[in-house]
């Protein structure tokens, strides 16, 4: 297989040696199907005999049955995958390939080229030290090379190499090769990409790969083989970056141990080096750097490690290790380039969880400054971000993390959000910078506090939220509800949805991201008055899910309860109270909950009412009844 | 200073290992003796010294492996002083499957793939360890280092998290659970020359010695025990013999060697133009067969 040199069979000693000091490049290819972008890679893995007699029988049985190259050996069925993919003839996520030579050990992400499949391309490149844009000597330069060389250099590769395929089929043109050449660095430099290296190749003869191409005299630098052997490692430069640890894992084996785990992120650390735990502040002094191959002297950036200090401070998972002279910045609101990856759109104000290094925090979006178009660069004004859609954005979170610049560091720098119910991965996040306000503005402690303010009152303060379709009868109920509560001498306060959009809220239209910061304010309202010792009345269709769950956060344990006012949809459109249901259906009306856009019905209301089966005032003495036996109204 | 590509490996499998340990509520090691166990194990001990691992290993048995491999498993418990669970199919048991009455498909998905699932179901782990590499076969290449499992444990290829950066999503609904595959980026090259380098104990049937074999349908299978059946007029022969693989021992093909050191190992395996998975007679299905394994809840 691999290395097939006399040393394996002379001296496997001697081979083993040089092996085992031996680099690891890792590297992103991007180009569509067209230009070669497999066939490269296959070439790639036969070129260093990583291919086995059984891989090429089987390639050999497959590139009858699915190949494009006739009779002749198709290498990109050797990196399309999955079934479905053959099927297809695309490739559809990333698959990694491993390859080696003496010099180096080659991890491949190969990611489709198309615009759909930006996510991808994404997720490959943002741990690549290098990428090869693939580039069809006889289309030039496209609007995807453009859109990639945008990708690979906002996600920080430093080292970028466009090969200009298929020399072959343009009877390996010096003047080709020198058009596109001149074409892609005038638009490289748009965009600040510097130092590109152009290699001439043919990814289906071989030329330029491992060895200089007989056919292009006219090229003297390297092969892209020795380009990949030589490039410079993102880790190796990152030694010269200041230290940084995200502590992942604290590990006490006993009480005379306390040891920090993690992963270095930048820099160099030795026993002896003064350090400051961030966010915290604290400073002290690295005592040791313990491994089970016994104490190191020093420890350099990508080595997991775990460090002892000389001073014993609380530090836990999520927390940040920095050199004391250079530390990293804390905040916790940020300017942002984000990454949807996503089915379900970005919506400004809902809560994500943001996960930064070790550290998991609740996050949202304030504002999307702008969304670029990444064909053209362009920037567009923008109320959502939907999948594959590159946006700057102000994000804030719930308490503040320590950061760099994406740009100084990938790993300090880089985060994801989580969809807080589904649990996927739904964006891609580069931190520019802290937002100055972030450390400006601090809560103010007050003396009359919520338990003052409710003492007073003699009552418990809650929110009875009420969720459910227009026409279901909230406010008919939330409005009996509240009656009752007054006559008893109760202090409330109901807050209606239509009454609410004609002030607080008139600048809020009906869209999905409209109708998330409808409920963000509601519930922020909702908030200071039960702050006030109120109890809170809200009738809001509030569809989804997750802006109820995120107005439910925003209270303490046991102070919101949902009311689910449950009416069919062809009951609700049946009463029509206010003939919207005529006007929607008539497409008069946009965005109208149950017509053309959703209601997530709750799963698990503190109280359900099921409005076929029971009048309002029913509906509100059992709501009544539930707020006192669960103890709100005792005095 | 730069890293060595082994030094770097071994940093990110062991960083995968203690963002399970701080993430998951219940999570296992899968054991299954192999080299690859060896090497994972070992990273394990690494990655959390000088604690031991906080979690216990599992071994899903099928009552076939190598009698040497039984030995290993448990001298190595022993010394490392860890937990290990060991998970037999009891229903497999009661209907004495095996590879001779039941073939190599039925075997593996009872004492195996069910058994897998049975064992993470009883325990309640939601996290699960296994050694699997992408370089083994083509669905595992774009399998993801944390791989996620439907509450029925199925596979959903088209539906994966992406994994950027050194950052992983661990989140998870009841009953849902994650095979994380801390080899992924390592190649069966890379886990040869890492043993070597480390020092790492490994079952001694990957070395070259005498063993009483019979050749059916050109594969040498090793007679481990009387449990064998022979067929008429065969009879064990003594050869020169070392496994590539290890697994059930009616299931795994021995290739002929004389390579009874490591680099003997590593030197014939760069010169033998066959791939590791050939002597495992469970591959030998449509290209597809893994993939499809896989999404029904193989490892």
């Amino acid at each position: 297989m691999a290395h097939v040199s006399d040393l394996i069979a002379s001296d496997i000693e001697q081979y083993l040696h040089v092996h085992q000091h031996k680099g690891l490049l890792r590297f992103i290819t991007c180009g569509s199907v067209d230009d070669g972008k497999s066939t490269l890679i296959g070439r790639l893995l036969y070129e260093s005999h990583m291919l086995f007699e059984d891989h090429m029988t089987a390639l050999q049985a497959d590139s009858r049955r699915w190949g494009t190259q006739g009779e002749e050996i198709d290498f990109a069925l050797l990196v399309d995958g999955l079934a479905a993919e053959r099927e297809q003839g695309i490739t559809i996520d990333v698959a990694y390939r491993f390859f080696s030579t003496e010099r180096r050990k080659f991890i491949v992400a190969d990611t489709p080229g198309h615009e759909q499949y930006t996510r991808n391309m994404v997720t490959g490149a943002s741990t690549a030290d290098a990428a090869i844009l693939m580039v069809d000597a006889r289309k030039g330069i496209l609007t995807q090379t453009r859109r990639h060389s945008y990708l690979v250099s906002l996600l920080g590769i430093r080292a970028i190499v466009v090969a200009v395929n298929k020399m072959d089929l343009v009877d390996y043109s010096e003047q080709v090769y020198r058009r596109i050449r001149d074409d892609y660095e005038a638009f490289a430099r748009q965009i600040g990409v510097e130092a590109v290296t152009f290699i001439p190749v043919s990814a289906f003869k071989g030329d330029n790969i491992v060895s200089p191409s007989p056919h292009m005299d006219w090229y003297r630098g390297p092969t892209l083989m020795g380009y990949l052997e030589t490039v410079e490692i993102d880790e190796d430069r990152m030694q010269a970056a200041p230290f940084r640890l995200p502590v992942q894992w604290v590990n006490r084996p006993n009480l005379d141990f306390r040891g920090y785990a993690g992963t270095l992120a930048g820099g160099v650390v030795r026993p002896g080096d003064r350090i400051r735990v961030q966010p915290s502040g604290k400073e002290s002094t690295v005592a040791r750097i313990v491994t089970r191959d016994g104490d190191l002297e020093q420890a350099v950036a990508g080595q997991s490690v775990t460090l002892t200090l000389a001073d014993e401070i609380d530090i836990s998972r999520g927390d940040m290790i920095s050199a004391a002279r250079e530390p990293a910045g804390t905040a916790d609101q940020f300017e942002t380039t984000l990454i949807w990856m996503h089915d379900e759109p970005l919506l400004p104000g809902r809560q994500y969880l943001l996960k930064l290094g070790a550290r998991t925090v609740t996050a949202s979006v304030t504002a999307i400054k702008y969304q670029v178009n990444v064909n053209t660069l362009e920037h567009t004004a923008a109320k959502k971000l939907e999948l594959n859609a590159i946006g700057v954005c102000n994000i804030s979170l719930d308490r503040p993390v320590a950061f760099d610049p994406y740009t100084d560091n990938r790993d300090t720098g880089g985060f994801i959000l989580i969809d807080r119910l589904s649990n996927n991965t739904v964006a891609a996040g580069l931190i520019h910078f802290a937002l100055r306000r972030s450390q400006n503005i601090h809560l103010q402690p007050v003396d009359i506090n919520q338990e003052a303010h409710a003492r007073l009152k003699g009552q418990r303060p809650c929110v009875l939220w009420f969720t459910g379709l227009s026409g279901a009868g909230k406010s008919t109920i939330a409005n009996l509800v509240e009656k009752k509560l007054h006559a008893e001498g109760r202090h409330t306060y109901l807050l209606d949805g239509d009454n609410v959009r004609h002030g607080l809220n008139k600048d809020l239209g009906f869209t999905d991201a409209d109708r998330v910061e409808n409920i963000r304010r509601v519930g922020e309202v909702a908030r200071l008055m039960v702050d006030a010792g109120l109890i809170v009345l809200t009738a809001f269709i509030s569809p989804f899910r997750s802006e109820r769950q995120m107005a439910r956060e925003l209270l303490n344990e046991g102070e919101f309860l949902e009311i689910f006012v449950d009416t069919p949809l062809e009951a609700a459109e049946a009463r029509d109270p206010k003939g919207l249901y005529r006007k929607a259906r008539r497409g008069e009306l946009k965005n109208f909950t149950g017509i053309d856009s959703p209601y997530e019905a709750p799963e698990a209301p503190e109280v359900h009412v099921d409005t076929t089966r029971m009048t309002p005032e029913d509906a509100a003495e059992l709501i009544v009844e539930h707020i006192r036996n669960a103890g709100y109204l005792a005095p | 200073m730069t890293l060595t590509h082994l030094q770097r490996l071994e940093a990110e499998s062991i960083h995968i290992m203690r963002e399970v340990a701080a993430e998951a509520d219940n999570p296992v090691m899968l054991y299954s003796v192999g080299k690859d166990s060896a090497v994972m194990l070992h990273l394990a001990m690494k990655a959390f010294h000088p604690s031991v691992p906080p979690f216990p290993l599992l071994h899903v048995d099928t009552r076939w492996k190598f009698r040497e491999m039984y030995a290993f498993r448990d001298r190595m418990v022993r010394e490392l002083g860890l937990d290990l669970l060991v998970h037999i199919n009891p229903d497999g048991v009661e209907k004495d499957i095996n590879p001779f009455t039941h073939g190599s498909a039925i075997h593996t998905d009872i004492m195996k793939t069910e058994a897998l699932k049975q064992a993470l179901n009883h325990y309640g782990f939601d996290v699960a360890f296994g050694g699997a590499r992408r370089d083994e076969e083509k669905s595992r290449a774009k399998e993801r280092v944390f791989s996620f499992r439907t509450a029925q444990h199925r596979w959903d290829p088209k539906n994966q998290r992406p994994e950027l950066w050194k950052l992983f999503n661990t989140r998870k609904l009841p009953g849902e659970s994650i095979r994380v595959f801390p080899l992924s980026n390592w190649t069966e090259l890379d886990i040869w020359q890492y043993i070597h380098l480390e020092n790492i104990p490994i079952v001694p049937l990957y070395y070259a010695a005498m063993r009483p074999v019979v050749e059916r349908n050109g594969t040498l299978i090793m007679v481990d025990d009387d449990r064998m059946p022979l067929n008429p007029g065969e009879t064990p022969m003594l050869r020169s013999v070392r496994f590539r693989t290890l697994g059930c021992y009616p299931l795994t093909g021995a290739v002929e060697s004389t390579a009874d050191t490591l680099p003997a190992i590593i030197q014939e395996m760069l010169l033998t133009r066959t791939s590791e998975r050939q002597g495992r007679v469970i591959d030998h299905d449509s290209a597809a067969s893994m993939e499809k394994k896989k999404q029904e809840g193989y490892f």
